[in-house]
């Protein structure tokens, strides 16, 4: 049954083919080609949905092709003897006729040759007629008239020797099991009540004497009505029902609510059609059910009054029994497997449990059972409570943490990136734990471990195929290998050897070049300490890299090793170069080496302030004032004007970012060329003093070149070939890009941000008086025609702005990549912690954006220049503030909405406090 | 007025602004507490808190309610139906301070994560408006006047100056407990762990004035200035209260309070009424009025 139902299935409609993820979306139907046709190809035109949808009547109108005259008219005169009779399919086009149409035509099995399925409505129809006929509950009349007629199943089977009420099968060699009547077996998925107890002892005392030859017909199995509740009533409502008022035979018996009797009534209303009414009008036809079976127990329904919804009645004796309690114990809480001859197949209905061994247990129990319980035929199972287990007495709750990595073979690392790694657990931790794993030993070490005997040839080497070859096949082997193997090293790598990967490349960049001392540092940090051979030749392949050797791993790998150990070595040698890369190149993408003894800038804040605040002497030392960008809806909420109008910045502009994570160090930047690494280093510097540079005294900047290391120097062969290439570029394109607004203003507005940023700037003042007076010339000029900036190119201009400045200096600063932004010039710039903040970013910077940074900064240093014309004006006005500092709180800077009294206490306050420092 | 199991950490008060006869307490409780000064009773509980409730503060005309707590949100109440307007989330520490501006319409929250957080709330938005992440440490206090924003860190007050747009950076060589504005707006007041209470003048950052005699070293206590800017008073770990003349520097007054930290305290806006709140009391102290100087425990409800 269950493969045929799989076949069964009827489709309608044509399948939606299966979607394909590649398949690019299909263009959308124009609006006029979305036609529809009918069976024959025919076009047929929408009309819209109220006027008959597709091709109403003729070419939409109501007529016919032959005009108004209705189709059915005929003359008369020609055809009086004829009457036309309309039948409705005269009305009705083939769509009607059709599937989906209001009177189908299609095939269908006659009622002969159609299962014994029979038609619910029509039954339920019949069975209704026959409550209300002359003798009620029966339909005598009906089934004399009718013929009784079965279907082609059910005479097929009472030729096979099935009879009403047997289930179908082989017969059974085995008791028989009671066979409850049919309505019974309905009734008890219904009713929650007893059936009948003597029926059931009676049958079941039969069972002892069934005798032993004699088979059985398998019990029939009613299909259990999973019919689904429609109302809201509750279980077992049935609403009042007419024919239940009249007068009953019995007047004595209650119709019980849960009575088979009722069952009978609530299963003919309740009923819900199971089978398809497939067929529509034309499958009713012709309508015969099996007259047996509904006929015989529709006649022993007992139409009783029902008592519950007038109270009791007066023809009653009894009362106590009105108002029906139903209890939850009727009904099963519990799913569980039923017995197997009570007919209720998966049926969860109430059923009684008539279990003997039950009931003796349940008499043994001297309590009182509460109804639907049992007892439990096991006991519970007792949970055994362990106590907590004895401390020690000296046993100290205390957590340690990770395992503090061991520095000391970190010393030839830089104390930072030692300490980033101490507080980490980066990958460093990780290998070191994993260092006795098993997949870090090779097979030498795990064989001895198994203490297995090493392999025939030489005992201290890795066994290995080599071994077991002749000697003399193995000296040819390694001849060819070898000679293929310096191949790569006489010739140019590009040939033979494979392309470099990216971590190949990035660990050449990291190691070569560097000095001896790096390297000797580097040895004393050893990843492979264990195996001695795997760190001699992790060694070679660092002193390879150190030469500048591309082929540097592959050659220092062992070749008498098989091909997947060498694989794993490569990479394990691969990841530790990086990882322990030297310090001098790790780092120093992200450091700069100090130009002035640590006291002197981060002193200011720590010392300085510290002492400063300490003495108790607050005021400007102990005062930093940065520029800060609010957010604009910020202002808006604080009904407060926008600082900076038009910035597109939020909070500090040119602030350091001090809060690094340590994986700022341990993550590789992917993108840096094999080439870059030495190269932010160096533009660092050079930024950084020209920053410097404006800012602090000359006499510093004449000293200056001695001050920074020697790598410090921009090298030649990477700035200078650039220089021309980029200044021809940035002619092109001054012509496309329009500058910033940040540009216009800087020269052309007097921005409160630049008064009120320099109130620290006097010491720096007295230098820049001298520089102040060529100056506007030269503002002038480049203000009113950058284009004669343009040409001037970016070595003169700088190099006139900074007259004492290296011309290499200037050079390499032209040509830097961007950061300008964050740029700041002036004394009062910030301790030069933020270049190790920005300058991480710098070296992964597309070289796009790289051609119009430079040009911002060239701007920028116009706008520098016009500063400091605006400082020497100020400077006056500092003196004077330093001459009347007592007016300075009711001066106009500060004086916004000071209240007299507190005023006055303020003055008070400020007088005294002068006296006592002064 | 008993406020159960208050820490003695973490309560702290504050009267409402409109006419000061409101006062708020919160603790670990993780509620905040409603009070009436002139009474003593207790008006509302407003619970919702996950954790024990470290700071709060109410809007400018008495109709909403802020609080923050170790739970990571700042919580804004509605003050009339108790029920939580908003919950905003985004700390990723226990919050240790939060601030209406004047208008209400932004609310200030500084957390142990060392960012001050500004939070919309006239829009729905949960994002906040803005992220002050410069500090190193975590914000200990924080205070909001008109056009400035203020908090304090680690040794260092930050005083962001939104209509100038600058930051100004105060080093003051020790962790601020407290920090507080002067009525005119004209200087801070801060108080430090190492028991001096400074107050500097806002604009030049130079200090003015240092108070010194009582003693804070380990707790996060309050100080505060009197309604008319003529004294300084700051809680101690000795249980008194301290206040001092202003201008002179002097000892005024050493007010006991009880034996154990007094937690936390403020004064009243108008008049000269100081409460405190000590080991889950909630004190209010008033003063004659002839005379100034003497403070007399007026009702003490326990």
């Amino acid at each position: 049954m269950a493969a045929d139902s799989e076949e069964d299935f009827v489709s309608f409609g044509t399948p939606l083919e299966p979607l394909e993820e590649d398949e690019p979306l299909k263009k959308p139907v124009p609006l006029h080609e979305q036609t529809v046709k009918d069976e024959k190809g025919r076009y047929q035109r929408f009309h819209g949905a109220f006027t008959g949808g597709f091709s109403a009547g003729y070419f939409n109108t109501v007529g016919s092709k032959e005009g108004w005259t209705p189709s059915t008219f005929v003359s008369s005169r020609q055809q009086k003897a004829e009457k036309h009779h309309a039948r409705p399919e005269d009305f009705m086009d083939e769509e009607d006729f059709g599937e989906h149409g209001i009177a189908p035509r299609e095939i269908t099995t006659s009622q002969e040759f159609s299962s014994s399925r029979r038609d619910p409505a029509a039954e339920k129809a019949r069975a209704v007629g026959a409550q209300a006929a002359l003798i009620p509950g029966d339909s005598l009349l009906e089934e004399l008239i009718a013929p009784a007629r079965s279907s082609v199943g059910v005479e097929l089977l009472t030729r096979m020797g099935w009879k009403e009420g047997q289930g179908i099968g082989p017969r059974l060699k085995r008791k028989p099991r009671r066979q409850l009547p049919v309505t019974a077996g309905v009734c008890k998925t219904y009713s929650c009540a007893l059936p009948p107890a003597g029926s059931e002892e009676s049958e079941e005392d039969d069972e002892e004497f069934a005798p032993e030859d004699v088979t059985f017909a398998p019990k029939d199995v009613t299909p259990v009505d999973f019919s689904p509740r429609l109302g809201v009533q509750g279980l077992g409502y049935r609403g009042l029902d007419p024919c239940l008022a009249l007068p009953g035979q019995d007047a004595d018996r209650h119709v019980h609510l849960f009575r088979p009797q009722s069952e009978t009534r609530s299963r003919l209303f309740g009923d819900r059609p199971g089978g398809s009414k497939r067929g529509g009008v034309a499958g009713q036809v012709g309508f015969n059910p099996p007259q047996a079976l509904t006929g015989g127990h529709l006649a022993g329904v007992h139409l009783t009054f029902d008592p519950q919804a007038f109270g009791v009645g007066a023809l009653e004796d009894e009362d106590e029994d009105v108002y029906h309690r139903d209890s939850m114990s009727r009904y099963d809480t519990v799913l569980k497997d039923e017995e197997p001859g009570d007919g209720l197949y998966g049926w969860t209905a109430p059923q009684q449990y008539t279990r003997r061994a039950d009931r003796s247990r349940d008499a043994a129990y001297l309590g009182k059972i509460l109804d639907g319980f049992t007892l439990a035929q096991k006991p519970l199972e007792q949970k055994t409570v362990f106590p907590p287990p004895n401390l020690p007495r000296d046993y100290r709750p205390v957590h340690f943490f990770r395992p503090p990595v061991n520095v000391s073979r970190l010393c030839g690392v830089s104390p930072a990136l030692a300490e980033a790694l101490r507080s980490s657990r980066g990958h460093m931790v990780k290998e070191e734990a994993q260092q006795g794993g098993r997949h870090q030993l090779d097979s030498g070490q795990r064989g001895a471990l198994l203490g297995e005997d090493a392999l025939q040839g030489s005992g201290s080497e890795p066994g290995s195929v080599m071994d077991l070859l002749r000697p003399e096949d193995r000296q040819r082997l390694l001849n060819l290998r070898t000679a293929t193997a310096q191949r790569p090293s006489q010739a140019p790598p590009p040939g033979p050897a494979p392309p470099l990967s990216g971590l190949q490349q990035e660990a050449l960049a990291a190691w070569r070049g560097s000095s001896s001392s790096s390297s000797s540092s580097s040895q004393s940090f050893k990843p492979f300490e264990n195996t001695p051979g795997k760190q001699v030749r992790y060694e070679r392949y660092l002193s390879r890299l150190q030469q500048g050797d591309a082929g540097a791993l592959e050659q220092s790998l062992d070749p008498a090793m098989t091909e997947w150990e060498r694989g794993r070595e490569r990479e394990e040698f691969l990841r530790a170069s990086i990882l322990y890369r030297p310090s001098s190149s790790s780092l120093s993408t992200r450091f700069t080496r100090a130009q002035q003894p640590d006291a002197e800038d981060a002193g200011r804040d720590q010392q300085g302030d510290s002492q400063q605040a300490a003495s108790g002497t607050f005021g400007k030392l102990t005062r930093e004032t940065l520029e800060w960008h609010p957010d604009r809806l910020l202002c808006k909420r604080f009904n407060v004007p926008d600082p900076y109008p038009g910035s597109a910045l939020v909070g500090l502009p040119k602030v350091k970012r001090d809060k690094f994570s340590v994986f700022d160090f341990l993550t590789v930047s992917e993108h840096q060329e094999a080439t870059a690494p030495p190269k932010p280093l160096e533009e660092k510097k050079s930024r950084w003093d020209v920053s410097k540079e404006t800012g602090r005294t000359q006499n510093q900047a004449g000293s200056k070149p001695t001050g920074p290391a020697p790598d410090h120097c921009p090298s030649p062969p990477q700035g200078a070939p650039a220089e021309p290439h980029t200044a021809k570029e940035e002619e092109e394109e001054e012509e496309e890009e329009r500058p910033s607004m940040d540009l216009f203003r800087a020269i052309f507005i007097t921005s409160s941000e630049e008064q009120s940023s320099s109130s620290s700037e006097e010491d720096g003042d007295e230098d820049e008086e001298a520089k102040g007076d060529e100056e506007p010339v030269k503002l002038f000029g480049i203000a009113s025609s950058p284009s004669s900036s343009r040409l001037a190119g970016p070595d003169l201009s700088s190099s006139v702005d900074f007259p004492s400045m290296p011309l290499a200096l200037s050079s390499s600063s032209a040509q830097m990549p961007s950061r300008e932004e964050e740029e700041e010039f002036g004394p009062k710039l910030p301790p030069p912690s933020a270049a190790d903040a920005t300058g991480g970013a710098t070296a992964s910077y597309q070289r796009s954006n790289r051609r119009s940074k430079e040009k911002k900064q060239k701007k920028k240093q116009q706008k520098h220049r016009k500063e400091k014309k605006k400082k020497k004006h100020r400077k006056h006005k500092a003196k004077q503030q330093k001459k009347s500092r007592e007016e300075e709180s009711s001066s106009s800077e500060d004086g916004e909405g000071v209240q007299p009294s507190t005023g006055d206490l303020l003055k008070r306050l400020k007088s005294i406090r002068t006296l006592n420092t002064w | 007025m008993t406020m159960r199991s208050c820490p003695s950490f973490s309560c702290s008060l504050h009267v409402l602004p409109v006419d000061g006869s409101y006062l708020l307490s919160c603790g670990s409780d993780k509620s905040l507490k409603l009070w009436s000064v002139g009474r003593g009773t207790l008006l509302k509980t407003y619970s919702g808190h996950g954790y024990e409730v470290l700071d709060a503060d109410g809007s400018y005309d008495n109709s909403q309610l802020c609080s923050c707590s170790s739970d990571k949100t700042v919580i804004l109440w509605d003050v009339a139906t108790g029920q939580v307007t908003r919950k905003l989330r985004g700390h990723a520490g226990k919050v240790n301070c939060v601030q209406f501006n004047e208008e209400a319409t932004v609310i200030l929250s500084g957390s142990i994560d060392g960012t001050v957080r500004c939070w919309d709330t006239k829009s729905r938005r949960n994002e906040p408006i803005q992220v002050l992440d410069e500090s190193r440490d975590s914000i200990s206090s924080l205070k909001s006047l008109p056009f400035l924003a203020f908090r304090s860190v680690d040794g260092r007050v930050r005083r962001y100056d939104l209509r100038m747009g600058q930051l100004h950076v105060d080093l003051i060589n020790s962790p601020i407990t407290c920090v507080c504005f002067s009525q005119d707006g004209q200087c801070t007041l801060s108080s430090s762990l190492d028991s001096k209470v400074r107050l500097l003048d806002k604009s030049t950052g130079e200090m003015l004035g240092e108070y010194t005699g009582h003693k804070m070293k380990g707790y996060k206590l309050d100080c505060c200035l009197s309604s008319k800017d003529t004294h300084v008073l700051s809680c101690s770990e000795d249980g008194h209260v301290y206040c001092w003349d202003l201008v002179e520097g002097s000892l005024s007054l050493k007010l006991p309070v009880g034996k154990a930290v007094v937690q936390s305290l403020s004064f009243h806006p108008t008049e000269t009424c100081l409460l405190t709140a000590m080991e889950g009391r909630v004190q209010v102290w008033g003063a004659q009025p002839e005379e100034a100087q003497v403070d007399t425990p007026v009702s003490q409800n326990g």
